[in-house]
């Protein structure tokens, strides 16, 4: 059989057996709807009701402080949009940091269409926001300060304690998009301060099209789809129940299982890390050395064009990505890497690995016995790694 | 409709931002984890409850207090009345 090695977790899961047990019952024998009074449907209800407390107690939060969504981009979407529409009156002002995920900056975008102003907060090279620039920026008008847990594509933790502490003197509604951390590290609102945070199925090995967004008790929130009375008028629709089920399911093993899963991708990252900037030369390990998720693994690669990389090791079973599975495709250069000060030539050779449970060290022992020929095989046809080397000679 | 202003209220349910027919849905559930006598302050925005609430009330046997416009939502009163352990049956609205 040929060799597999799946290194864009970030990007997608396998569903978990258990999780697949779990919902297939949901698709046929317990097909009510949850809205409906009798027993059919009330047993759904109840099933449902305890799946957002799973949720809930992943993240240390309270079950009526959750709300199912479609994913991550629905759960970005209503967070900055109820916001900014539910608390219109008290100013138009929003902050999100500029290597938010597009569900976060078009969001944001969209309201600057409408007579809103945002801000667009730089970060450092590290992609790390300071908590004082958040505090500069906060003005009487300022209703939503939006700046995501950690980045898919260079994998930086944010200090966000201090950043919710600053927002909460200030009266100012906070969220983070947590869809990189929440499966991947421990995450707790309370500790952190947040008001709002975005979550998605796909990290916790739940099927895709499944996600949740914790809003802080009392706090109002326009909804995104009108409608019945699904999840207390906030989200209307009938709910996805099997990708609830699998949420529930998925929160609950992740919530016993954690631990173990940031020491084993850790070990494994760290070993990848270490060969690959061992064995291949120019390469620029980008994000934040240590505060970074445990399983995530970021690189830039002079001369070469990150989507040929990529495109190169998936024909020696090796899936890894370029960035943002919703950018990659789009041949532009990542906003992310101009932001942290990436120039524009070397982040074309962008490659990202996100690790999981699922990965062996033999998957890392594979990946750094094929990638180093790949990258040679690519500069040999790059006029940029010619011109070096011929300048390197010519000293 | 009863105009009031400056009623304590014991509890308060906010339904800024959701509609019908969450407001003839949640203060029933509310009302019923309340002691008689025991005042609700419902919050909403939705013009809609101006006629529902009162009626609910009626329909339920909870006594309706009355209406204070605020700056961005109404706020409806409704005092528990005796015997109601559970005011959920609806109205359509």
């Amino acid at each position: 059989m040929e060799k597999k090695v799946y290194l864009d977790n970030a990007a997608a899961t396998s569903v978990r057996k258990e999780v697949i047990e779990e919902i297939l019952p949901y698709f046929d024998r317990e097909f009510g709807n949850p809205s409906t009074v009798y027993d059919l449907g009330s047993r759904i209800k109840a099933v449902m009701d305890e799946q957002r407390a799973k949720v809930a107690e992943l993240i240390g939060a309270r079950p009526e402080e959750i709300i199912f969504t479609s994913g991550g981009t629905e759960a970005n979407n209503l967070a900055i949009k109820g916001i900014g529409f539910a608390h219109r009156k008290k100013g138009n002002h929003i902050i999100v940091s500029a290597t938010e995920h597009h569900s976060v900056l078009n969001s944001a975008r969209f309201f600057e269409r409408l007579d809103y102003e945002v801000t667009f907060l730089q970060v450092d090279e590290h992609g790390l926001v300071d908590p004082q620039r958040v505090k500069e920026l906060i003005r009487p008008e300022t209703i939503l300060v939006s700046i995501a847990h950690a980045s898919n594509e260079i994998g930086t933790i944010q200090p966000l304690s201090e950043i919710a502490q600053i927002c909460k003197e200030k009266g100012v509604f906070f969220h983070t998009d947590a869809v990189a951390t929440v499966g991947n590290i421990p995450v707790d609102v309370k500790e952190l301060g947040v008001d709002l945070l975005s979550l998605s199925g796909i990290p916790l090995r739940a099927p895709k099209g499944i996600g949740a967004l914790y809003f802080r008790k009392g706090l109002r929130l326009m909804p995104l789809l009108h409608g019945g009375i699904q999840e207390s008028g906030r989200r209307g629709g009938t709910e996805n129940v099997p990708g609830i089920v699998g949420l529930g399911k998925a929160a609950e093993l992740t919530r016993l299982e954690l631990s173990q899963k940031v020491k084993h991708v850790k070990a494994l990252r760290d070993k990848l890390v270490k060969g690959v900037l061992e064995k291949i030369e120019a390469v620029k390990f980008t994000g934040h050395p240590v505060n970074r998720l445990p399983g995530h693994a970021s690189f830039c690669v002079q001369a070469i064009e990150g989507e040929a990389l990529v495109f190169m090791l998936s024909s020696q079973g090796i899936y890894v990505n370029t960035g943002s599975a919703c950018a990659s495709k789009a041949l532009k250069t990542s906003p992310v890497l101009v932001a942290i000060g990436v120039p524009a030539e070397l982040a074309q050779g962008s490659v990202v690995f996100t690790l999981d449970t699922t990965n062996t060290e033999e998957d890392i022992d594979y990946v750094l016995e094929k990638l180093p020929p790949v990258v040679e095989r690519l500069r040999a046809m790059s006029p940029l790694w010619g011109k070096k080397k011929a300048a390197s000679a010519a000293h | 409709m009863k105009f009031v202003k400056d009623i304590k209220a014991d509890d308060t349910l906010d339904l800024v931002c959701r509609m019908c027919p969450l407001h003839l849905l949640e203060p029933g559930e509310k009302l019923a984890c309340m002691k008689e006598g025991q005042v609700l302050e419902v919050l909403t925005d939705y013009d809609g409850a101006l006629e529902d609430i009162p009626s609910w009330c009626e329909k339920c046997g909870e006594e309706f207090i009355g209406i204070e416009e605020d700056e961005d939502c109404y706020k409806l009163y409704i005092r528990k009345k005796k015997g109601n352990g559970d005011g959920k049956e609806s109205v359509s609205g």
